[in-house]
């Protein structure tokens, strides 16, 4: 038997992405149009409806958001681990050089998704297996899509490990989950994600539940790993500061919309969106002294019946009759930015 | 952190339009026990199991209505284990009473058995697993070992030696003696299901309140902790009354002159063999219909009264 | 029962009280034993969750208490509210000691301070109408409104705090998170109390809600003269709504000032690293402002450093921090006090050129 044979026996996985041509050319990533539907007791709520951003090398994409408003979907549609029901993707695409992932096989999606493109939830503790160290874990990641040993394996994990600055990493690598810090633990995660050294990244949340001094380590190290591996990172977060500090463009979503596209200096000087606007109008500042927060007036919309026409509609100062009507589309604004609101000059200009 | 997706979340009441009167009627009873309910009733099998129950406590509290007149009296040898017929559709128990009678006049005895364990066992059930859940320290130590002795106890073999030991078996002792050894299973995820509650943050709200332990137990944590026992009791009518049967079967509960299903099933067992199944599979199958109704009653209470997500 | 308990609300006390402090802290200590053994436990350690705070709140004034997981602010919180016992120092409410008060002395007691929590989705009875939970402090303390007042009292709290009035009878979970907060706050309210301890109330919400709860608290403030205790870790909202502020670490406040003095001159190294990591949502700033790492974990608090808490990741630690406990006092080129030998100003939170 040859060697390839002896491996893809080892792998039977390994052989597949070899038979997908990725074009290298292409965006990293390019989503068109994603429709993700969720079937509640309620009816159909359109958790994503009508998505499109692209992620190039080496960028940072923001998808800024609250809850409810479809981001984390999007996050689960591109990594395909969508609980498929309730949920279930009505439309779109999602490009990985230009091959579309929504079109293939489970195989080799599978193969995808931690290869190619790996992802970070918030809650660290709960995403790793409480019952088996962090050394083995990670090593099983490694050994699993690449036939090493299991010395190998474990070589690899404390690289990893003193990769994302887990310190001692030689004793830790046999230590348990509970037994780290919550940013360690978060380290660990992101060492997970990079076992396999994606080309993209997704950071869903993930400083949310961690203290402000740790969540700027965190963010660092991410911001580090990505360029010295030259990765695409898809962050999403509702955090306004933690975006302004990491992101290159930000996709903002609004009830499962794309509301506003632009680059992070052109959103938070001007937004171009009364939904981005509001909400930069309504947080506090920590270098400001005296502000005035401007409430967003309302409430989220529930998604099994959303407000006809634009869904951010009813708590817009900008609305008129014609939001009523029909759901905007996403106009071209002057320097490559585009805004779902009809009234986008205004909104510019206030 | 932030709220979870929730796609299903109530619209705003402060947007929505004004409502027409039925509408606000509708919202004010839109408690949890309601949602339970109106899921409930909205299961065939709800009311199948319902039906049932209703029927056999029927049978149980006004056997006369079911059957004319106590089988007792009318027992003649000669028809001993005559099998069906048109006069008698179940045909007739080994001492050639009615079978349908039997079965009616012997269903007082054994739900009688069941519901009294049930509420003794509930009863004591709740009141250790409330004091063990809800004061800390010694208290749930001493009151948790004690429930472990019992606990210990294996149920058949207590079951039998304590019956074994009684001077009358009539419904209060046999009941007594099933509460004796089955009160653990209650108390002990009452205490859970207390602790739960304990710690959530409404009753600490209310202990900023200034309220007292007593208010803290009747307002809050039972209401929030009920939900198990009354699962757990509903399945327990059910187990109850298989039980019994049990127990006299083995010959340590109910004797003659009483009339039981489990002295049917008793009796008619030997013979069954030998051709005359009815003597069996009558008293059987209702015992079997009987438990199954409520054991689904329970299961179906414990899916709709599973608090909604948050 | 004195003269004083059969008035409405605290009014009874708060009509005696004339001092400028409604509530005054003095070297507080909760000490949690961590025990061994299954039967019989034995005490190994303490963890030292709050240990020798000290601080003042003045009558109208909001001191927001800020610090990350494990300083011990939740704990002083519910210190505060008598929900722990402390193990020493003294809590005086409206001049009157409530370390020591009897439970029926703490329940008058508590007509006077009341606490809104972080979480809207487990701090209200999931079993209980909205009009029930807000008149629980009602009838917890029947002699505030009769009976018959009842209803209407509640009534007007949900329109204060912006709810439907009619939706008295609704429940909880038919509400949003930002509505169940309101309702939270309106309970808070029932009593008049004099001080409310906000222990995270905004963290769980999402961020366009936030704004309008905020803007709520103040606008309650200002009407109901209310004093409060703001706890919470995000240092954005705590400056935009605090008078002074208190650094918590480890137990202990590093420092302690007015608004201005904390986030515009911090002289604690803490108090520094702290503000330098907190985002800001401008993305000119990037690469600008002074970027303090800490190096290593928090200590335990079971286990805290000696001396100075913060010497195992602070830059400035020398031989004194590990033998000598820094004091909170004033320190010299500075107006307010500060925990540490090498107390000294630096701006983190604007861009530095």
């Amino acid at each position: 038997m040859t060697d390839a044979v002896i491996e893809s026996k080892k792998n039977p996985d390994k052989g597949a992405l070899s038979r997908v041509h990725f074009d290298q050319t292409a965006p990293l990533l390019e989503v068109e149009d994603l429709k993700v539907e969720f079937h509640t007791r309620y009816g159909i709520a359109e958790a994503v409806n009508g998505v499109s951003f692209t992620l190039q090398e080496g960028e940072t994409l923001g998808i800024l958001g609250e809850s409810g408003c479809g981001k984390s979907v999007t996050a689960q549609a591109i990594m395909g681990i969508l609980d498929t029901p309730p949920a279930q993707v009505a439309g779109g695409s999602i490009r990985f050089r230009g091959v579309d992932l929504l079109t293939m096989d489970e195989r080799t999606r599978r193969h995808v998704r931690q290869n190619k493109i790996a992802i970070i939830f918030q809650d660290a503790l709960s995403s790793l297996n409480p019952v088996f160290t962090v050394g083995w874990q990670l090593g099983e990641i490694y050994r699993k899509h690449t036939g090493a040993t299991r010395a190998q394996a474990k070589a690899k994990a404390i690289e990893l490990l003193e990769l994302v600055g887990i310190p001692s990493a030689k004793q830790r690598v046999n230590s348990f989950p509970h037994q780290f810090s919550g940013g360690q633990r978060q380290r660990v995660m992101i060492a997970m994600a990079l076992a396999l050294e994606p080309d993209v990244i997704i950071a869903d949340e993930p400083t949310t539940a961690l203290d402000v001094t740790v969540q700027a380590q965190v963010m660092r190290l991410l911001g580090d790993l990505q360029k010295s591996m030259q990765m695409g990172l898809i962050l999403i977060t509702h955090d306004m500061g933690v975006m302004a500090d990491v992101a290159d463009h930000l996709c903002v979503m609004y009830a499962g919309h794309a509301v506003e596209q632009a680059s992070v200096y052109q959103l938070y000087e001007r937004p171009a969106h009364p939904y981005t606007k509001g909400l930069l109008e309504s947080i506090p500042r920590v270098d400001l002294k005296g502000q005035e927060l401007v409430a967003i007036k309302g409430l989220p919309p529930v998604l099994t019946n959303p407000p006809p026409g634009c869904a951010f509609h009813p708590r817009c100062r900008f609305a008129r009759d014609r939001c009523k009507e029909e759901h905007p589309p996403l106009y071209d604004v002057p320097g490559g930015r585009r805004s779902a609101c009809y009234y986008w000059e205004e909104v510019l200009e206030s | 952190m932030t709220e979870s997706t929730d796609f299903a979340m109530e619209p705003d009441p402060r947007t929505e339009p004004p409502e027409s009167p039925e509408q606000q009627k509708r919202e004010i009873n839109r408690s949890l026990w309601a949602d339970g309910w109106r899921e409930l009733r909205s299961k065939p099998q709800f009311w199948l199991s319902v039906v049932w129950v209703l029927i056999v406590s029927s049978m149980a509290v006004f056997p006369s209505l079911w059957t004319s007149g106590d089988p007792l009296d009318n027992c003649l040898l000669e028809q001993g284990s005559e099998g069906p017929s048109a006069a008698h559709p179940f045909g007739f128990t080994y001492q050639g009473c009615d079978m349908w009678g039997s079965v009616v006049y012997g269903t007082s005895k054994s739900l009688a058995v069941a519901l009294l364990a049930t509420v003794m066992t509930t009863g004591f059930g709740m009141l250790i697993g409330v004091l063990a859940g809800f004061y800390p320290g010694m208290v749930d130590t001493v009151l948790s070992r004690f429930t472990d002795i019992f606990f210990g106890l294996p149920f058949l073999l207590g079951a039998v030696v304590f019956l074994a030991i009684v001077p009358e078996r009539n419904v209060l002792t046999i009941a007594m003696v099933i509460a004796l050894l089955g009160w653990t299973t209650i108390a002990r995820i009452m205490r859970g299901s207390v602790l739960t509650t304990k710690n959530r943050d409404f009753v600490e709200a209310a202990r900023g309140l200034g309220a007292t332990n007593g208010r803290i137990i009747r307002r809050h944590i039972l209401p929030n902790s009920m939900a198990p026992i009354i699962v757990l009791t509903t399945i327990n009518l059910g187990v109850y009354v298989g039980l019994e049967a049990t127990l006299t079967f083995l010959g340590v509960g109910f004797q003659r002159p009483n009339t039981t299903w489990g002295l049917l099933i008793a009796e008619g067992q030997p013979y069954a063999m030998q051709g005359d199944a009815h003597l069996l599979l009558i008293p059987c199958a209702f015992l079997v219909v009987t438990v199954l109704a409520f054991i689904l009653l329970g299961d179906m209470l414990r899916d709709a009264l599973d608090p909604r997500g948050r | 029962m004195s003269a004083s308990d059969t008035q409405s609300g605290g009014d009874g006390v708060r009509a005696d009280f004339t001092g400028d402090n409604v509530v005054e802290v003095r070297d507080l200590r909760k000490l949690f034993p961590l025990t061994r053994g299954i039967v019989f436990k034995k005490t190994v350690a303490h963890v030292k969750a709050v240990d020798g705070v000290s601080f003042d709140l003045k009558r109208g004034e909001t001191l927001g208490i800020v610090g990350e997981s494990g300083c011990g602010k939740s704990t002083l919180g519910r210190l505060l509210m008598g929900l722990e016992r402390a193990t020493s120092g003294s809590i005086k409410l409206l001049g009157e000691e409530i370390t020591t008060l009897s439970p029926g002395g703490l329940r008058r007691a508590r007509r006077n301070i009341q606490m809104v929590l972080q979480d809207p989705y487990s701090s209200l009875d999931p079993r209980m109408t909205v009009g029930d939970i807000v008149g629980e402090p009602f009838d917890i303390h029947s002699d505030v409104v009769p009976k018959k007042g009842r209803r209407k009292a509640v009534q007007d709290l949900l329109d204060v705090v912006g709810l439907n009035p009619d939706h008295i009878n609704r429940y909880p979970h038919q509400f949003s998170g930002g509505q169940r907060q309101r309702i939270g706050i309106a309970r808070a309210l029932a009593l008049k109390p004099e001080v409310i301890v906000c222990d995270e109330p905004v963290s769980a919400l999402d961020v366009s809600v936030q704004a309008q709860v905020v803007n709520l608290f103040e606008r309650l403030q200002n009407e109901f003269a209310l004093s409060y205790v703001f706890i919470a870790h995000d240092l954005s909202v705590v400056r935009h709504i605090a008078d002074r502020v208190g650094v918590m670490y480890l137990g202990k406040v590093a420092e302690l000032g007015n608004e201005d003095e904390i986030y515009e001159h911090p002289t604690h190294p803490y108090t520094q690293a702290l503000l330098s990591a907190v985002p800001v949502p401008d993305p000119l700033l990037r690469g600008h402002r002074d970027q303090i790492v800490l190096e290593g974990d928090v200590p335990s608090p079971a286990n805290p450093p000696s001396g100075c808490r913060f010497r195992t990741r602070c830059w400035k630690a020398e031989e004194i921090c590990a033998h000598e406990e820094p004091l909170l006092i004033d320190r010299p080129g500075s107006t307010h006090p500060s925990a540490c030998h090498f107390a000294a100003e630096r701006d983190v939170i604007h861009a530095i050129d």
